[in-house]
């Protein structure tokens, strides 16, 4: 069904620049839409339609049906939520505060609104005892930014604006911020419109992504659908470019066979914990199989851990698995991909995962928690850097001491430089 | 002169000292409120529009330009000799600084936090009062700091219009050429000024939670802590008193 319509708007600027230019859209209820292109497309001004912090020169913008020129610009902002850049929580409030804005602004009583923040910082992570009081500058900017999203939830608004939401933030905060949006998202399931500039994040959260160049929509599809049939060379340049930056800085094999380990036994056995790779490359079973192949190539692996939101696995696609079916394209990962077989709990020694990679004969070993969680990776080429870590070197005795000192942390950096 | 004869002069005069001292706290601080209840007002009103702000900042900054002397005299001429005279020119003055910094103070608040604000549904008058006034409170505080410390300078001249307060003393000093009269009245009027200086600086702190805590957003380099937040203070306005 469809939330929001955008229909033949143009936008122009007192200084003559035209900044939309006959934008149709629609964004269905109950997906993430992503508004994507360089900078200066147009895709923030089109997303700032929605809640009337930019209106049209002409055109119209509903929501449900209904002309949103009829509906109090401030009304209508309180039922939408909006979250911005990392700035956007307000320096001289808590962080309680902060995320009672907007019902305070709605005048709940002040039990209801107590409630619903320790609700939603609980919702990301953040303990409410301890964050309630504090400032957003005692925060992280990856902590800042979850309370920023809480925040836009507070009201319970059916539909939430992102503007380049986590592009401020360091890489290892982004990815977790994406996943707890994406895990959110699968709970609530809120008309969501985010804007990025980039490819990866889109294709990663994504339900539908639009791309848009000077002020116009280039194409407007699923991820999957994107990748495969890019509309024009400029989708495809966009697409690729980004794919290759991506690569350029994502991590190496992570795994690339190594020789045979045999029944070779540790002397005082660490556990699959120190050995595993922590950031195995994964995906999910809704996503279309064109999308599994980029992650594939991205992350320079030929197999995939399926995995919920939770992280519970639910199985592996080869790229084989993917190859045969790749021509259907109404199958997603969930139609193609094998049950796991073997899969070590946390703790288990290592000389366990060892001899399960040698006599099935397998290329890796998946390492799950007691919640059957999908931590982390036994590759045999994680084994032996571990190896190589921990024994002594024939020539340089000193050695052993100080690299034993460094640990499986020094294998996994290698293994992501 | 020793200091014991100063001291034993003040000492004497004990009853009299405090009821200058009195009178010309109370002069600084009914002008210097005045100024502050119509000066914060139209730091708001600069906010309409860059002529607004314009005009309004032109005319506070004459006002701030015309010495003191002069501006008691002008304003003895139409309103008569008395205490009034020295409280409307101590309002005039502190006009500037008060207004000045309000605007700065409502003016650099972020962007992004005004689209914020704007973004989660505050009305303007929200955005006001809720964002943009509680931010700019620290620069208030400047502003009522440099006006107050002028003030109690210019209230010293406050007998050349028929006014009151430790001016008296100086003046009686100056025409009887007792140094020990001038002393009684120069020192505790210079004390005033710096504990008010003072106090209202560890006000300013105060009355600004986020810098307690926080990196303001132009504090030099995102500095943290204390330092930050005193590197977030306006430059003040030129005095002149």
């Amino acid at each position: 069904m469809t939330m929001i319509q955008i229909r033949d708007v143009n936008k122009r600027y007192d200084d003559g620049f035209h900044a939309l230019k006959n934008i149709n859209l629609e964004f269905r209820q109950g997906e993430m839409t992503v508004l994507i292109g360089p900078s200066g497309c147009g895709k923030s001004t089109t997303m700032r339609l929605v809640n009337r912090l930019v209106s049209p020169t002409s055109g119209t913008v509903e929501i449900g049906g209904r002309d949103i020129r009829s509906i109090d610009p401030v009304e209508l902002r309180r039922s939408i939520g909006y979250v911005i850049q990392s700035v956007g929580l307000f320096p001289h409030m808590t962080i309680g505060r902060n995320v009672a804005v907007v019902p305070r602004l709605k005048r709940w009583d002040a039990d209801k609104t107590a409630r619903r923040v320790d609700e939603l910082l609980d919702m990301v992570g953040l303990k409410p005892d301890l964050y309630r009081d504090r400032y957003p500058s005692e925060l992280s900017g990856g902590q800042q930014q979850r309370v920023g999203v809480v925040r836009a939830l507070a009201a319970d608004p059916d539909i939430i604006l992102m503007d380049e939401p986590f592009s401020a933030l360091d890489p290892l905060s982004r990815e977790q911020l994406q996943e707890d949006v994406a895990r959110l998202q699968q709970e609530l399931h809120k008309t969501i419109v985010f804007v990025t500039h980039d490819m990866d994040e889109a294709l990663k959260i994504a339900d539908r992504i639009v791309l848009m160049k000077d002020g116009e929509v280039v194409q407007s599809d699923t991820p999957d659908r994107m990748l495969r049939r890019p509309a024009n060379d400029f989708v495809r340049t966009f697409i690729g470019q980004k794919r290759l930056e991506a690569g350029g800085a994502a991590d190496v094999a992570e795994r690339e066979a190594g020789p045979d380990l045999g029944g070779f036994v540790m002397a005082d056995g660490p556990t699959v914990n120190d050995v595993m790779v922590t950031q195995p490359a994964v995906t999910y079973p809704g996503r279309g199989l064109a999308e599994a192949i980029t992650t594939m190539e991205r992350r320079k692996v030929d197999s995939l851990y399926v995995v919920d939101r939770q992280r519970k696995l639910l199985g592996s696609v080869s790229i084989y698995n993917v190859m045969d079916s790749y021509g259907d394209e109404d199958k997603t990962v969930a139609d193609v991909m094998m049950p796991v077989r073997y899969s070590v709990q946390s703790g288990t020694p290592l000389t366990q995962a060892v001899e399960l990679l040698a006599s099935h004969r397998l290329h890796n070993v998946a390492v799950i928690d007691e919640d059957s969680r999908f931590i982390g990776l036994i590759t045999r080429g994680s084994v032996v850097r571990h190896l190589a870590e921990k024994l002594p070197h024939g020539d340089n005795g000193e050695e052993p001491g100080s690299s034993t000192g460094l640990g499986p942390q020094g294998g996994n950096r290698e293994e992501h430089s | 002169m020793t200091f014991a004869d100063f001291a034993d002069y003040f000492w004497r005069n004990r009853g009299l000292m405090g009821e200058y001292f009195l009178q010309h706290v109370q002069m600084v601080a009914a002008g210097v409120g005045l100024a502050l209840l119509a000066g914060v007002p139209l730091g708001i009103l600069c906010m309409r529009g860059r002529w607004t702000a314009r005009l309004v900042l032109a005319v506070t900054g004459i006002l701030q330009v015309v010495p003191s002397l002069a501006m008691l005299v002008l304003l003895m001429l139409w309103m008569g000799l008395g205490n009034a005279t020295v409280m409307a020119g101590l309002f005039l003055y502190s006009l500037n600084p008060i207004v000045r910094n309000t605007y700065v103070g409502l003016q650099q608040v972020s962007g992004s936090l005004i689209d914020a604000a704007r973004g989660v549904g505050m009305s303007r008058w929200q955005q006001l009062w809720r964002v943009r006034v509680p931010l700019a409170l620290p620069y208030m505080m400047t502003g009522l700091r440099v006006a107050a410390v002028i003030a109690i300078g210019v209230a010293t001249i406050a007998p050349l219009v028929g006014g009151d307060g430790l001016g008296r003393e100086v003046y009686a000093g100056i025409n009887g050429q007792n140094s020990l009269r001038i002393y009684s009245g120069a020192l505790p009027a210079a004390l005033l000024a710096i504990v008010a200086d003072i106090g209202l600086g560890a006000l300013q702190r105060r009355l600004d939670p986020a810098a307690a805590r926080s990196r303001r957003p132009r504090a030099g380099g995102g500095a943290s802590g204390k330092d930050g937040a005193d590197a977030a203070v306006p430059p003040v306005p030129k005095a002149q008193g």
